[in-house]
Formats: structure tokens, C-alpha cells, sequence
């Protein structure tokens, strides 16, 4: 794991002592509530519905269980005793008092961590996919690249007041976990015909109420050009990224409307006439980044774990467990752990603190301290014993956390939706809890196999339904909660936008809904077991459609 | 308007004027302006923060000064035009005018402006100290900046070899 070196601390914690000062200039009138707006929000700080919402960055989703467990003493002294974790590998607190906000900060930079950049119209904190390190087919670790960018991009004095707010994500595996293609950067560690490790860069992917999937504006990057290629993409943006429209001015807007030959052009201009090598870090200096991301001192172990195996055959809720929530690891006898926070019933990605103290322990047990979280909301023990997961399960069991669903139909990605979110037009938590409690069944999910249901509480698509296998987006039809529904979305490496099933349905009939929609594949699918995508992809929308007519019978066209 | 730099409120020594010897211009009077220059006048133009930096290139360097319009705080073109001014070689004075605040003062500095322009009503509310402190509360920047902070990467690598 990144550690800060003196440098990164002091700029951590002036920026803490730069925002208790901002939050006195607003109290004493020097600040318009205008002109402190950015300056919170750059800090992570939202007023939402009921209270202010402080967002705390998790880069690139890596914490160790230090840093866990402060999250979790802030959660006690500053919240009601929990955490959300977030689909962009953060963790937000619901119910923080203004004036506390500072105190929070200062107890975060003890821990080496912050909230700069957690929102706002700047560079957000960069997120990567949660295998890092682990996964078999990685080209590279991404968090590297990531942690580079996290410096580079911090309080930059060109792009801290850009159009809009501005996401990147890098993934170094050949399996996209980190949905590259729909953030406004997506940076993929690819190697070229001569072998050499570099980048593709893809522009313009979002959701949001115009979801678009990026474009490829280089094929191969050398790895030492990136910050100035990134500072030749901000600054187009920055000087032409549309500010009349709020919902217009994300960079996808701009790649959309200048098209992507165009955009390409200005950037390569660009990119031409910026002085590169003063950009650019030294070679040693990105050596020193990587090296805090080396591999830890794994152990030599054999392939497989008789020890789990006679585990498992004794009981089978381990066994499910294994099935579904282990994912393999590039070292032999490792494995990678998916805890879910998708209890049946509770709301998607909360942890209380004695949770996330449990999870502390664990991963200082037995994952060689690291914890990682998920955009899809759950948390990872990234290196774990094959010989230790009963350990870990029994223990993740007693915590309240061995939801064997990851990856199944109730690991359901919800917004906070009205239940917080002072946008919202509908609600979202509840809805996922009600389709999980028809789906509670544990072999019926298994069955069911890799489906994921992502729900939004209005069109700004915080839940990304419009990637989710079955997306659920929830509008307001003349003061009535009106969702619809969409088939057919996926983040990963065949990236595509889901497609509206037919006009929208209430709240009740959801559930319904979502059932009939997993039969109707169930009855569809080839018998090898092919996934509820690969159906879709193949039939199409058509057979699913009678599924929103409640009152004719439903299988008809089946 | 009051006007300020990194040390304190300054006087202002240029005249919205076509006709005064240090005289800011509109940037589509540029080219007239420079054309009939007496011997001896300065003269600085009022730059939209729409225009490309490159629109000012055949102009630069008869110029002693731009202003670059903030029309609102939190739109940033501004930041990347100063910038790209100074990178494409303008020398003269770069003035920030508008609606900017005290806690992007730095990132100003750090992009090559000298000078900050507000409002009265701005200055009313945000005075003097406010402007100067700013800037020292963050006193590190992962950029090279053009006021001449060096970035982090770089004094790593320095401090690295001294050792
Ligand atoms: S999708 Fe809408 S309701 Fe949900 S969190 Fe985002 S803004 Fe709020």
C-alpha cells in the first residue's frame, strides 16, 4: 500500500487547516454561501436531506485495517454508528455536523487519508479495479498509475473549477472490473506488438442522464507520457467543455458534439505544444510510487487447500460460500474474498462500525492486512490462505457479513435514492431490499447465477442502472414513484447501455417484475448454463416484454 | 476596482482608454489600437474568456498587458488561458478581473497572473489579509508551477539524489 511520504502529508493536512479556515469565513460572512458551495464540496461535504454528508476517499478502494478502524471510530463519534460504502470505492457519513467536519479531517490525516476531491467540479478521486494485485490476468497493478494520478491531480491550480465533475478509473487486468468505459477518463494498462507496458486512453464514457460509452483517443500511450497527455485532455476540456448547461458539460458532451476525430485533433494539438517532459515524472519517481504496491510476502503454498475442501464437505454453508464469494489468486493456495454488504433486506453498502471493526481484524488476520472496496459496493479481503477461509468465514459469519451472494442476484448496486439524496425522485434502498427478499432463497440465486440488478432514485444515475444487467431507474410520474426498467446494460469489457423494456411500473410491482424477468430467462437460457446477459444478448428484449403487463398471463410468449 | 497582488492592495496604473498611456483595450480593437500606438504608450487588452490563446499569438508581443475576464468564480477557463499565455511566451503583466476569491488566489499565482481585480463590494467583505494569507495555507503543489514552485515529484527525485 501507498504511503504518504512528509510531502503528501503536509499537503493532506494544510488542506484540513485551509478548510477549517474556509468554514470560518463562512461563518463569519467573509464567504457567500455561493462562494463556500465549491470550496465544501472540494472537501467532500454535501447537504443532503436531512443533514450534511461528508464523503471520505478510499483512492483507488485500498485501506488497511488501521484506517478501517478509524472509519469506524468516526462512525461512532460523528454518525449513528455506520458507514455507506459507495459505488465509487468511497465511504460516506450521513448525519456529520458542519462544524465537526474539521475535527473529522484532522482524524483522517492521522490515518493518511482525506476527503479532497470527493466531489466538486474538479478531478475525482480515481477509482481502479478491486483485483488489483490479485487477479491472474493482470497486465500490471493499476494502482500505481492510479496513485500518480491521485498526486497529480490534487488541488491542481488549472483544473480545480472545470465544467463539471470529472472521473477516471484505470484498469490493468483484460477483464474490465473497473468499468473504464463509462467514466470520463478510462485508462486501460495494455501492452503493445513490441511488448512494451503502456496506456489506452478512452474519453466521454458517463451515465448520467445521457449515458454514453467512451471512445478510444489512443491506442497506446507510452507509460512515461501520461501526465502530460491527461494535463492536454484536462486543458481542451477546461477551455471548451460547455458551462451554459449543467447537464450538458461533462466532457462527453463535448467529445459527442465536436465528435471524436475533432476532439482527438485538439487534443494531439495540444499535447504538441505542452512542454511534455516538464510534465511528466521521472521515471524514478513512478518506480517509487510502484514499489509501495509490490507484491507482499506471500507465501509458498501449494495449489488448492485440502483443509477447506474437508471444511466444505462438512458444511454446506461454507461450501456455498466458497462457491460464490472466493475469486481466484494469481498465487497458488491465495485466494480473494468477497464480502458482501448486501445482506438480504438491509441497505446496499452499509457497514456498522462494529462491522467494520470485525473487518479490521479480519483482514489484519488473515489478508495480510489490506481490505479493498468495491464500486459494486462490498468489501474485498484480497489475500487470503485457502487453508484460512473457514477461519474467515466463521469469523465473517459471527460479524453478521457472510452473505454468500456476491455477484448474485441480491448483490444489488441502490443509490441512496430518497431515502437521502435531496435529488432523488424516487426511492431506491427499498426497492433493493424488496427484490432481495424474493430472491432470498440461496439456491434459487445460485441458480439464477451472475446477475446484477443496479437501481437509481433519478436520472443522474448514481446506481448506474443503465450498466446493470436488469437496471431500475426511479422517476416521479405526476407525484407517484414510477420505475422503469431497462435489460441488457453491462460495465465490463463489452460495455454496453441497457434498453427501456417498456413504460414504467409503480413501486409494488417492481419485485414482480423483476421475478418474472429471472424466469423468463431461466426458461430461455441454454442448458450449458449460459448467463442471464448472454441470454439477453441473444434473444433479445422481445420475450421480456409481457413481463410489465401484470394483469395478461405472463409466459405467453415464452 | 480595487486591485491587489501578492503583497497587498496596489494602485491601479492603467486606464480603460484607448487614448491613455498605459491603456487597456478591447480585444477586438487590438489590432487598430497596436496599428496607431503613439511612441511610448503601453498597451494591455480586456481578453474574453472564450477566446483561444493562440487568437493573441500575432498581437503578444506588442503587448504589455492582458486582463483575462472571471466572469464567475467557479468558471475556470481563465486558469488554463493564463497559463497557456505564459507558455506561449507572453511576458507582460497578467491580470485575473472579475469574480475570483481569496482561495483560488493561489492557483492564480500558480498559473502565471500577477494581479487580481474584484469588485467593491468583494473587497468590502474579503479584505486584504484574507487575499495574502491564502496562498501560504497550502505551501506544496504536485505541479511545477509558473510563480515558480517546484513540484513534489521533482524535489523527491532532488531530495533522493542529495541523500
Ligand atoms: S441517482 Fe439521483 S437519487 Fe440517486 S444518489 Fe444520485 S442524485 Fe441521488
Amino acid at each position: 500500500m501507498y504511503r504518504y511520504d512528509e510531502f503528501d502529508e503536509r499537503v493532506v493536512r494544510q488542506r484540513v487547516a485551509q478548510f477549517r479556515e474556509q468554514v470560518g469565513r463562512r461563518i463569519d460572512g467573509s464567504l457567500t454561501e455561493e462562494e463556500f458551495l465549491p470550496l465544501r464540496l472540494m472537501n467532500g461535504l454535501y447537504l443532503q436531506l436531512h443533514a450534511y454528508m461528508l464523503r471520505v476517499a478510499i483512492p483507488y478502494g485500498t485501506l488497511d485495517s488501521r484506517q478501517m478502524r478509524q472509519l469506524a471510530l468516526i462512525a461512532d463519534r460523528y454518525d449513528r454508528g455506520y458507514g455507506h460504502f459507495t459505488t465509487r470505492q468511497n465511504i460516506q457519513y450521513n448525519w456529520p455536523r458542519l462544524r465537526d467536519a474539521p475535527d473529522i479531517l484532522e482524524m483522517l490525516a492521522d490515518v493518511q487519508m482525506h476527503c479532497i476531491q470527493t466531489s466538486g467540479n474538479c478531478i475525482r478521486n480515481v477509482t481502479a479495479d478491486h483485483f488489483a494485485g490479485v487477479a491472474a490476468d493482470e497486465v500490471e497493478d493499476p494502482r500505481p498509475t492510479a496513485e500518480l494520478i491521485r498526486q497529480w491531480s490534487t488541488l491542481h491550480p488549472e483544473f480545480s473549477f472545470l465544467p463539471r465533475k470529472f472521473k477516471i478509473a484505470v484498469t490493468g487486468s483484460a477483464e474490465d472490473r473497473a468499468a473504464v468505459a463509462v467514466h470520463d477518463i478510462g485508462i486501460r494498462i495494455v501492452r503493445n506488438a513490441a511488448g512494451e507496458v503502456g496506456y489506452r486512453i478512452i474519453v466521454g464514457g458517463g451515465l448520467g442522464r445521457t449515458p454514453m460509452i467512451g471512445k478510444t483517443v489512443r491506442e497506446f500511450l507510452p507509460k512515461d507520457e501520461l501526465l502530460a497527455y491527461l494535463e492536454a485532455i484536462m486543458r481542451v476540456y477546461n477551455l471548451e467543455g460547455r458551462r451554459d448547461n449543467k447537464f450538458k458539460a461533462r466532457v462527453k458532451i463535448l467529445v459527442h458534439e465536436l465528435g471524436a476525430e475533432a476532439f482527438i485533433a485538439r487534443v494531439e494539438e495540444e499535447y504538441a505544444r505542452l512542454d511534455g517532459p516538464s510534465l511528466n515524472v521521472d521515471p524514478a519517481e513512478l518506480a517509487r510510487i510502484a514499489a509501495y504496491f509490490a507484491p507482499p510476502a506471500f507465501e509458498a503454498l501449494p495449489e488448492g487447500s485440502a483443509v477447506l475442501d474437508q471444511a466444505a464437505a462438512r458444511d454446506p454453508d461454507l461450501a456455498r460460500f466458497v462457491r460464490v464469494n472466493l475469486y481466484p489468486h494469481k498465487m497458488p493456495g491465495y485466494t480473494a474474498v468477497t464480502v458482501s454488504l448486501k445482506p438480504i433486506g438491509g441497505p446496499p453498502g452499509d457497514a456498522t462500525s462494529d462491522q467494520m471493526r470485525a473487518l479490521a481484524d479480519i483482514a489484519e488476520r488473515f489478508s495480510l492486512d489490506e481490505l479493498r472496496v468495491t464500486h459494486i459496493q462490498n468489501i474485498v479481503l484480497p489475500h487470503v490462505k485457502l487453508d484460512e477461509v473457514p477461519q474467515v468465514w466463521a469469523a465473517l459469519v459471527e460479524a453478521g457479513l457472510a452473505s454468500a451472494n456476491a455477484g448474485l442476484v441480491t448483490d444489488i448496486i441502490a443509490c441512496p435514492g430518497m431515502d437521502y439524496c435531496s435529488l432523488a425522485t424516487a426511492r431506491s434502498i427499498p426497492i433493493a431490499q424488496e427484490i432481495a427478499k424474493r430472491f432470498a432463497d440461496p439456491d434459487r440465486q445460485q441458480l439464477v447465477g451472475p446477475l446484477g440488478i443496479k437501481i437509481s432514485g433519478c436520472i443522474n444515475a448514481c446506481g448506474h442502472h443503465h450498466v446493470g444487467h436488469i437496471g431500475i431507474l426511479g422517476l416521479d410520474k405526476a407525484g407517484i414513484e414510477n420505475y422503469q426498467i431497462t435489460l441488457g446494460g453491462d460495465p465490463g469489457n463489452e460495455a454496453s447501455l441497457g434498453e427501456r423494456l417498456g413504460p414504467g411500473i409503480d413501486a409494488e410491482q417492481v419485485p414482480d417484475a423483476i421475478e418474472r424477468i429471472v424466469d423468463t430467462y431461466l426458461e430461455l437460457r441454454h442448458a450449458d448454463g449460459e448467463s442471464f446477459i448472454d441470454t439477453v444478448r441473444r434473444v433479445g428484449l422481445d420475450p421480456f416484454k409481457p413481463v410489465l403487463q401484470p394483469k395478461e398471463p405472463a409466459r405467453a410468449a415464452a | 476596482m480595487p486591485l491587489l497582488d501578492r503583497n497587498g492592495w496596489k494602485p491601479e496604473s492603467w486606464a480603460r482608454d484607448a487614448a491613455a498611456g498605459a491603456a487597456i483595450v478591447p480585444f477586438d480593437q487590438v489590432e487598430a489600437v497596436l496599428g496607431a500606438r503613439r511612441p511610448g504608450q503601453r498597451i494591455g487588452v480586456d481578453l474574453p474568456n472564450d477566446v483561444h490563446p493562440n487568437a493573441l499569438l500575432p498581437w503578444q508581443d506588442g503587448l504589455d498587458f492582458v486582463a483575462i475576464a472571471f466572469p464567475r468564480f467557479n468558471d475556470g477557463r481563465g486558469f488554463s488561458l493564463g497559463k497557456m499565455l505564459r507558455e506561449q511566451g507572453f511576458a507582460g503583466t497578467l491580470r485575473a478581473s472579475g469574480w475570483i476569491i481569496p482561495d483560488q488566489f493561489a492557483f492564480a499565482l500558480h498559473c502565471g497572473f500577477d494581479e487580481v481585480e474584484i469588485s467593491e463590494a468583494q473587497a468590502q467583505r474579503q479584505p486584504i489579509d484574507q487575499w495574502l494569507q491564502a496562498p501560504a495555507l497550502i505551501g506544496e503543489t504536485y505541479q511545477d508551477t509558473q510563480d515558480g514552485m517546484i513540484s513534489i515529484f521533482k524535489r523527491r527525485r532532488a531530495a533522493a539524489e542529495a541523500a
